[in-house]
């Protein structure tokens, strides 16, 4: 019996490994098993490997495995780039069709199992996948009935026929390779228990969250990996009234984002790093004009073009600093799918509160891991609109504009939208005074820069620091942000057992920094390791600027397109003593 | 009901004495009254540039945004709150330059908002450069040999791209212009009213008297109709462009808010932000 399985199935792009790691995997997490995904996949539509690596668990797991046991191949290249992930018991299960062969230096056990034939002779091979599943139950002893509903589910409407014969198929895979597998042992998993979870990437969680928030209206420009929030808001936008539009570029997603929220309605843009950087001027006039706006920016690998379908986390200082000039700014990172639902919703709050842009920041193995997630708790979602104006407004004389950027204590103004009577003003993207008029004066200038800055300096952000702190005075600190936490939470069990004491930080605010929060952290540890996807350590050298201790912060850093393995973060850790 | 007075603020602008842009600024004002608008009623989006200054000039909502992006905000802004009458506009530099990807796919999409361009063939703010309109030849401080360049069409271009009214005038002709905003505000769809709008300081080749003695009204063309994209097309072309009235319009197709699936009749700038908990539960319900 084993508690954990990491599966990994591989082929060319546009072969069905999509399908075929979706289905295996709603499967087993309706069993109540805990699952992780990855996707290693290229910049391009057919042809090239492609694989997608599921971890399942009978407890909580949000971080890729170390290895593999299980690898399902639909080409010889699937074996030969992935085999050494493969442990001494790992299995390579191939389609016979290849004549697959294993490479010699590996203690793993094969088995060619006829995924296309046994397709074919059912009927199509489009198939394969389901023999390949079926293949796969065998190995881990698996009822195949699990999948009934799935299959139901994905080609009910084809009707019962193609549902039979796909169940066929997985029986197909499963006998054959039982009979294959003679009395050799199976990889049998301990019974889940059986609750009732999601599973999903975090795009679809944003746009969830954003809908949950009152989201009426979004444009965007189509970008790897940010589309699906489009695509998701697309199918559910019209039965609430609202509505997307794909725009002609990624200036024109923001500047008619921003037009919107000026207009009243809550409203979102997302995209990736060429996008965010065309934004920049756009996100410089959200902040001087106090219009709300939400953007999320997926990150990938940069810079350019980049490696656009690769895990990377180097937009951060981008993010903070982005646009001349300075502006007031919100940027949150959350770091599970959960936590990227409730922060979507709350970016709007933000936004609307403080007046100012939110820039909500993911990375690609947060916004497109499939995962599973512990039911979501809409009654936590607020809905707060800051200092909107909704009761009638008292007339003004002499066609006086509305102080709709009046200098106040906390530095937010009353904000009126356009349609609303005696509310008139001027919104510029000009230096201005508190109706809107262009202004010049150094007074002024002074008067309004400290307002806008005012706004965020008592930011009231629930939980800006996700910590795991059970010592006092800890050996090591380990700090991170988005995707890094499940490799970071497992590599801090391992160094536990090693006799350090460690204590983890994972920053879900990003800026303005919560420096006080992490000085303590920082100081109450001998040294600092910042685990980062990025070659110059942005966040190590933030919180430098932040928290000082430069002597003790040490950068963990990974550039080369994947994401930490927990194994990483271990060995690079124990390096630093 | 509002005079055109009421669109009248207290500021005053900061053109050059001359400047075409009085006579744009007067007759949006008018139009604004004669359509029956109250001042709250309208939103004018502007880009940047002299003219782009015209939201900051006019007793209504505005927003002076970013250069050349005035379109995508007037958009965003109508997307909104469909109810309110939203005009953008700005220079010839900020439509026809640095926005006019914008202004194409504004005039494909054909969201309700009238668009004003003010057409000086020149740089004014920025002290006399030469303009995408500006002719070959033409000297600036950019192009001191004389521009290489050929000047855009835009009313050809806009006819190419799929607009639905199309229309051209000259700061002058103050009434006509005024019957020209107003049908562009009363029409459902994209509207594009070009302006030739004399820049009195940096352009003196394009003078006053230079269009006056250059300009063909379409109400002089015998048999002129502004519903036959070919013939208007033609027009163009023999004309150089030159001509001003209700080049085309297509009263036919529907406008983007009309087409967009499940698009909410009211505004959305209204709607109750909150889901009800079914509704949430169904959405949840697709990722089990």
């Amino acid at each position: 019996m084993i508690n954990q399985l990491s599966w990994k199935v591989g082929g060319q792009q546009g072969e069905g490994i999509e399908s075929t790691g979706e289905i295996f995997s709603i499967a087993l997490n309706r069993l109540g098993y805990y699952l992780y995904g990855y996707r290693h996949f290229s910049s391009r539509i057919k042809g090239g490997h492609t694989n997608n690596k599921i971890r399942v668990s009978t407890t909580q797991v949000r971080s890729i495995s170390d290895d593999l046991d299980i690898l399902v191949a639909f080409d010889q290249e699937t074996i030969d780039v992935n085999y050494k992930e493969l442990h001494e018991n790992g299995v390579i299960i191939a389609d016979a069709k290849f004549d697959p062969k294993k490479p010699e230096d590996t203690q793993a056990a094969m088995y060619a199992v006829p995924f296309t034939d046994m397709a074919t002779e059912l009927g199509t091979s489009l198939m394969k996948n389901m023999v390949a599943i079926g293949a796969t139950s065998a190995i881990l002893d698996l009822d195949i009935q699990v999948f009934e509903e799935v299959v139901q589910e994905i080609f009910g409407r084809k009707g019962q026929q193609v549902v039979d014969k796909n169940m066929e198929a997985i029986k197909a895979g499963y006998e054959y390779t039982k009979e294959q597998l003679g009395g050799a042992e199976t990889m049998q998993l301990e019974k889940a228990d059986g609750q009732k979870r999601l599973f999903m990437i975090g795009n679809d969680a944003i746009a969830l969250g954003a809908l949950a928030a009152g989201c009426r209206f979004m444009a965007a420009y189509p970008i790897t990996p940010a589309s699906e929030i489009m695509e998701y808001l697309i199918k559910k936008l019209p039965a609430l009234g609202g509505a997307v539009i794909q725009t002609e570029d990624e200036i024109a997603a923001v500047t008619m984002t921003i037009g919107a929220n000026y207009g009243g309605v809550r409203a979102l843009t997302a995209s990736a790093g060429p996008g965010l950087s065309l934004k920049m001027e756009a996100i410089g006039l959200s902040g001087i004009t106090e219009t709300p706006l939400v953007i999320v920016d997926t990150q990938r690998g940069g810079p350019s073009t980049g490696l656009p379908t690769k895990q990377e986390q180097s937009d951060l200082m981008a993010m903070i600093y982005g646009t001349h000039g300075e502006i007031p700014k919100i940027v949150m990172a959350p770091s599970t799918v959960q936590e990227a639902f409730y922060d979507a919703a709350e970016a709007f709050n933000l936004a609307e509160e403080y007046q100012c842009p939110v820039i909500l920041l993911t990375d690609l193995q947060l916004s497109l891991g499939k995962q599973t997630v512990e039911p979501l708790n809409f009654e936590k979602v607020e809905i707060r609109r800051g200092k909107l104006v909704t009761e009638e407004l008292p007339e003004i004389e002499n066609k006086g504009y509305f102080k709709r950027f009046e200098v106040t204590e906390d530095g937010v103004s009353p904000r009126v939208i356009p349609g609303m009577k005696n509310g008139i003003h001027h919104v510029t993207g000009v230096e201005h005074d508190e109706t809107g008029k262009p202004s010049e004066s150094a007074a002024n200038r002074i008067a309004q820069m400290d307002k806008r800055f005012r706004k965020i300096s008592n930011l009231k952000f629930d939980t800006p620091i996700h910590k795991n702190a059970p010592h006092e005075e800890a050996d090591l600190l380990i700090v991170g942000f988005n995707s890094t936490r499940g490799a970071i939470e497992e590599a801090m069990g391992r160094l536990e057992k090693d006799g350090m004491k460690v204590n983890h930080a994972h920053v879900r605010l990003i800026h303005p920094f919560p420096a006080e929060e992490m000085m303590q952290l920082v100081n109450s540890a001998k040294k600092v390791a910042v685990i980062e996807n990025n070659a110059t350590g942005q966040l190590a050298n933030i919180m430098k600027m932040n928290v000082g201790s430069h002597e003790k912060i040490h950068k963990i850093l990974k550039y080369d397109g994947n994401p930490f393995l927990p194994q990483e973060v271990h060995t690079k850790c124990k390096e630093l003593f | 009901m509002a005079t055109f007075k009421e669109f009248r603020n207290n500021v005053k602008p900061n053109w050059c004495p001359g400047c075409g842009d009085f006579s744009v600024q007067a007759a949006m004002q008018r139009a604004a009254a004669n359509v029956g608008l109250e001042p709250e009623d309208l939103a004018v989006i502007s880009g940047i540039g002299c003219s782009g200054r015209i939201s900051g000039y006019i007793n209504s909502y505005g927003f002076h945004g970013i250069h050349g992006r005035a379109l995508p905000i007037a958009q965003g802004v109508k997307m909104a709150n469909r109810d309110l009458t939203v005009i953008a506009s700005g220079g010839d530099g900020d439509g026809f330059a640095i926005g006019m990807g914008h202004t194409v796919h504004a005039i494909r999409r054909n969201i309700n908002i009238t668009y004003i361009v003010m057409d000086n063939q020149i740089y004014g703010l920025t002290k006399g450069q030469t303009s995408p309109r500006s002719a070959a030849g033409f000297k600036t401080k950019s192009t001191p040999m004389g521009s290489i360049e050929q000047a855009i069409s835009p009313m050809e271009l806009a006819l190419t791209a799929g607009a639905t009214f199309v229309a051209q005038s000259f700061s002058t002709d103050l009434k006509d212009l005024t019957a020209l905003i107003e049908a562009g505000i009363k029409h459902e769809g994209f509207s594009l009213i070009n302006v030739f709008s004399p820049c009195v300081t940096y352009n003196k080749v394009n003078t006053y008297d230079w269009f006056k003695e250059n300009l063909t009204k379409l109400s002089d063309v015998e048999g002129y109709d502004p519903s036959n994209r070919e013939a208007a097309m033609q027009t163009l072309m023999q004309h150089n462009g030159l001509v001003t009235g209700l080049i085309y319009q297509n009263t036919e197709r529907k406008s983007y808010q009309e087409l967009v699936s499940g698009y909410s009749e009211t505004p959305l700038a209204q709607a109750d932000l909150k889901l009800d908990q079914a509704h949430f539960d169904k959405l949840v319900a697709e990722f089990k």
